[in-house]
């Protein structure tokens, strides 16, 4: 008799095991989640994309549709890409592919990953498997909410200002975002790229560390990875010597709810009560400018690498008479709301007369957002805070006021700034939705966060399945 | 610093957006709103202080001299909206380059 | 009438003949079929990322040390932005604040002394696709029923030079940049051919009055495409500036073509808002900071550079000017020269032979055995002009042997030419009257005569001291 194999509790982990014991086929475990996604796809949409039997053998996996797959559409959630399939893997398809993971398909984002909700998609937004009206967090809400509804076992995400760590914490989910320079973004359809990285949204800590020792290394076309210390699988259970900061700052902004405050505070008292050493800590102007910062770097990065999509040499083109209003019909017409505002931000913050004040300026202030943290880590291993000021908003909330919107990457910005890695995991309900504790450390400490991780995903206890789903 | 109307179609033109009455309306009105709030940066003195233009520490990273294969035409083409012969094809530029 | 000066500041741009392009591993070369030579990282499909080519950068280096230039200890690639269907990215990676060379100077000798051409900088950026502009009534760029783009040559490595104003006059300008390009040639960087686009240079012109010294409005001069329309090209905007002042005008900055065939220069269209560059650093790049241990190699790999070598040529062999600077237009030219001239030849008649009779042969110097040559140009007072010249013709083959032409010597007995002498002058006793009238200019015909029966291989000062004797 076929075993039933549950998606929406199986971890990667445990999938790799069943298959490595062959007590499982690798098509009976892409039949299960062909089944899940058959069932829960058209309520959350979370994919874009399905792929039929890619020929690997391995655990199944769901790629973030701004991460180039041969011979597979790759739209990054806009229209200009409707259509596009590319000629090449990008690197983290190439590794996942070496690694013998099968591709179930390509999730939803937000148009170039330009979000906090996955409204911004082209092509609909996805939904919250906790709770549909509601939005799974973006830019990478498609992956979160595939891994949260069961629909694969884990999936690739790509982070900028949040677009891991905000939809995992929305959705109950473990993301990483890494060590900027840790994961080659070569194949990622480029967002902001002193910002951009790559990283896995998993249902536990442990399969976090999994997917980001076969993603994450030095790769020869992106010449700002580097080499990582070899990655660790977490497995003890508490946290002694570690010692845990508590950023003022980032605690206690404005906007933080309170169920969100609430859940946080307990898991810091549970890292004292498993041995960690917990102090306050200041960020003075990280989380006050971080964010200021933030939305003048990456729109000013984001107007120059959207300007490719001129209509020439591949996806959307709208023909004109002349060259240059062939192009700027083609943008006009295949660019959303979203992608357009931020092109305009960005070109006027780089724009003659303006770059000191804007563009310059917020590279000063990531300096001192630099330094601040860098002052923390002379006492900290680890710093704390939530994930997201808020659990997951409805649908249209958020919609009409792009700065609201803004304000969900508040707490994940700062780190992301200073090119830190921060993971996020589930740590209780608040109002009966997840809420996300954020893990910050110093560069390449991913074994750090992934060992307090473990720990704290232990001592917590979250149930990663979605009451309704249960 | 205001944003005015002929600011947002300045730098639609610099941006090759050929924008909507519509869009240009709104944008006017975003565009002064984000910008008050991001301005925010410059109430700082900084200065003294560098600017980050990449997050790691790290320089000279260089690849050695040496080719590999190009595309087939077949990729090279794959996804052109217009092809002519082997040559991408686009309407007249009607201007020389800067 | 006021006394005008031009003022000419040079803009030069070099591909590298590197094996890669700069940012992408496609073979660096355009002799082939269109878009054959592309990659997704060229064609900036999307998610691709530069990744820079070591070999480009260390020769951008050798040539600012050769233009001694300060090396930065930090350089960071920018992107410029400007809209054109062959800039794939919407922006070209290329050097703004921080470029590898800064601040060199360029030591030009020339016949009245050395000058000294400022360099801005030196840095390194990537190449345009190329945009072939189809139909149209002259097949030109207005008018064109569309455009057709190859990106072979998108992305491939290119140097871009900017002197300072401190040339003052075409003449100047091209030297400089046949110097430039002799040096650019022998470091092993680019042919530097400007037929081939190998080499393009703009010229930044403004003209004042003698005395004056602030710059006035310079305009920018392109599309010239050898050094000699180079020349022309700032001849006549140099005109049209001072015919312009001096009208009571004003010289407005903009850009202009130069225009061949009618000898003038045109305003170029361009759109409006291309100015607008955009500069920040690329964020796909990590600095550089070119190492002291690298910069100690590269100096000290570099060759004796053209410039120097003039003056040495003049100094060492006692040359005159012209000669060191035509002998050094080519470095096997000058190396043939040299061990010519090492070898015991007149210094000066090896450059004359080799300056001329040499170089209208055509033979590669860089095969040609010297010691041979040198015991030909030797020996070439005593040789027939025919035989001297089939030996330089012949002097790159394999086998090549002064031997061989020495063996056929002259005919420098009296005794043996008189009898043919007498003969001529007895076939012509009118020239013979008319010269012992004083018409002595006819020595020659009478010399060139016996030449012509003796076919070249009779010896000139014999002939000459006969003849004067006979006529006496
Ligand atoms: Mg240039
Ligand atoms: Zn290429």
């Amino acid at each position: 008799m076929p075993r039933v194999i549950d998606t929406l509790r199986l971890t990667a982990e445990e999938a790799r095991g069943l298959l490595d014991r062959r007590e499982v086929s690798a098509a009976e475990l892409r039949a299960a989640y062909r089944e899940a996604i058959d069932a829960r796809n058209d309520e959350l949409h979370c994919f874009l994309t399905l792929v039929d039997d890619d020929g690997n053998e391995g655990v199944p996996i769901a790629l973030k549709d701004v991460i180039s797959t041969k011979g597979i559409e790759t739209t990054a959630g806009s229209e200009i890409l409707k259509g596009y399939v590319p000629v090449f893997d990008s690197t983290v398809a190439a590794r996942c592919k070496a690694a013998g993971l099968q591709l179930l398909g390509k999730t939803n984002t937000d148009e170039f990953a330009m979000g906090s909700s996955t409204e911004n998609s082209a092509f609909g937004p996805s939904r919250n498997p906790w709770d549909p009206t509601r939005v799974p967090g973006g830019s990478g809400g498609g992956s979160a909410a595939a891994v949260s509804a069961g629909l694969t076992p884990w999936a690739l995400g790509s982070d900028t200002g949040g677009s891991i760590k905000q939809p995992s914490s929305l959705c109950g989910n473990v993301g990483l975002r890494p060590t900027y320079g840790t994961v080659s973004r070569y194949g990622i359809v480029a967002f902001a790229s002193s910002l951009d990285q790559v990283g896995p949204v998993t249902k536990t800590v442990r399969d976090n560390a999994l997917l980001y020792g076969i993603i994450s290394g030095r790769d020869e076309c992106d010449s700002t990875t580097v080499d990582v210390p070899a990655v660790e699988l977490p497995d003890a259970e508490d946290l002694k010597g570690l010692r845990v900061g508590v950023p003022k700052e980032l605690n206690e902004a404005e906007g933080i709810e309170p169920g969100v405050a609430d859940a946080v505070r307990r898991a810091i008292g549970l890292c004292s009560e498993l041995g960690a050493d917990v102090g306050e800590c200041e960020l003075p102007r990280s989380v006050e400018y971080g964010l200021p910062c933030y939305y003048l770097i990456a729109p000013a990065e984001a107007s120059s690498n959207l300007a490719r999509y001129d209509g020439v040499r591949y996806a959307l083109r709208r023909e004109a008479d002349g060259y240059y209003e062939m192009v700027s019909r083609t943008r006009d017409a295949g660019f959303g709301d979203e992608p357009k505002r931020r092109i305009m931000l960005g070109t006027y913050a780089l724009s003659a007369g303006y770059y000191e004040a804007y563009y310059g300026q917020a590279q000063k202030v990531r300096t001192v957002i630099s330094r601040e943290f860098a002052a923390a880590f002379e006492h900290f291993d680890v710093l704390v805070s939530p994930t997201s000021p808020t659990v997951a908003f409805k649908l249209g909330e958020k919609t009409e006021n792009p700065l609201a919107m803004y304000l969900a990457d508040v707490l994940t910005i700062p780190p992301n700034m200073a090119g830190l890695p921060g993971l996020s995991i589930p740590s209780g309900l608040s109002e009966g939705l997840p809420v996300g504790l954020q893990l910050i450390g110093p560069q390449f400490s991913e074994n750090t966060l992934f060992r307090a991780g473990h720990a704290l995903e232990r001592a917590i206890g979250f149930d990663p399945v979605p009451e309704r789903l249960r | 610093m205001a944003i005015t109307r002929d600011d947002v179609l300045h730098v639609a033109a610099l941006a090759r957006l050929e924008l909507t009455e519509d869009e240009i309306a709104r944008l006017e009105v975003q565009l002064n709103d984000i910008l008050a709030a991001v301005g925010k940066v410059s109430e700082l003195d900084l200065s003294d202080v560098p600017p980050t233009s990449h997050p790691l520490a790290v320089v000279n990273v260089f690849r050695p001299d040496e080719p590999r294969p190009s595309l087939p035409l077949e990729d090279v083409f794959a996804n052109a909206p217009e092809r002519d012969g082997d040559h991408f094809r686009v309407p007249p530029t009607g201007e020389t380059a800067a | 009438m006021a006394e005008w000066e031009p003022v000419v500041g040079l803009e030069i741009h070099v591909q590298l003949k590197t094996r890669t392009k700069m940012f992408c591993r496609c073979a660096n070369s355009f002799a082939t079929e269109p878009n054959t030579q592309t990659y997704p990282v060229c064609l900036a499909f999307p998610g691709t990322l530069p990744t820079p080519n070591e070999t480009a950068v260390e020769w951008t280096l050798k040539l600012g040390l050769a233009l001694g230039c300060e090396i930065a200890a930090r350089a960071l690639f920018h992107r410029k932005h400007y809209p054109y269907p062959d800039l794939p990215k919407g922006y070209q990676i290329s050097q703004y604040d921080e470029p590898l060379c800064l601040d060199g100077r360029f030591t030009l000798p020339g016949p009245d002394g050395d000058s000294e051409v400022g360099i801005v900088r030196a840095h390194l950026e990537e190449d345009a696709a190329k945009t072939i502009h189809v139909g149209g009534a002259t097949g030109r760029i207005v008018g064109a029923a569309h455009s057709n783009i190859d990106f072979n040559r998108g992305g491939t490595p290119l140097v871009e030079i900017v002197t300072r104003p401190d040339i003052r006059s075409a003449d100047q300008a091209k030297r400089f940049l046949q110097l430039l390009r002799q040096t650019i040639v022998e470091l092993g960087l680019s042919d530097a051919e400007m037929e081939k686009g190998q080499l393009r240079a703009d010229a930044n012109v403004s003209v004042r009055e003698a005395g004056e010294t602030v710059y006035r409005t310079r305009t920018e001069l392109k599309n010239m495409n050898s050094f000699n329309h180079i020349a022309r090209g700032i001849d006549a905007e140099v005109r049209r500036q001072i015919a312009t002042w001096e009208a009571g005008g004003e010289v407005v900055q903009e850009t202009l073509d130069y225009e061949v065939k009618s000898d003038t220069v045109t305003p170029r269209r361009r759109k409006e808002e291309a100015d607008d560059y955009r500069y920040f650093p690329e964020p796909d790049l990590v600095p550089l900071e070119p190492a002291a241990e690298l910069l100690e190699r590269l100096k000290a790999e570099l060759p004796e550079l053209p410039g120097a070598r003039i003056r040495r040529f003049e100094r060492e062999y006692a040359l005159p000017f012209y000669d060191a600077e035509v002998l050094n237009g080519s470095a096997a030219l000058a190396a043939l020269y040299e061990r010519v001239a090492l070898d015991g030849v007149d210094a000066k008649a090896a450059s004359n032979v080799l300056m001329n009779d040499f170089v209208a042969t055509g033979v590669d110097p860089a095969v040609v055995n010297a010691q041979e040559l040198a015991k030909v140009i030797g020996a070439r007072a005593t040789i027939p002009r025919a035989t001297f010249a089939k030996a330089l013709a012949e002097s790159g083959d394999p086998e090549f042997k002064a031997d061989a032409y020495l063996g056929e010597a002259l005919v420098a007995d009296a005794s043996e030419l008189e009898p043919l002498v007498d003969r001529i002058l007895a076939d012509n006793p009118g020239q013979v009257a008319a010269y012992k009238g004083g018409k002595e200019g006819l020595l020659g015909y009478f010399v060139g005569q016996v030449m012509k029966e003796t076919e070249g291989k009779a010896d000139p000062k014999v002939v000459n001291d006969l003849l004067r004797e006979k006529l006496g």
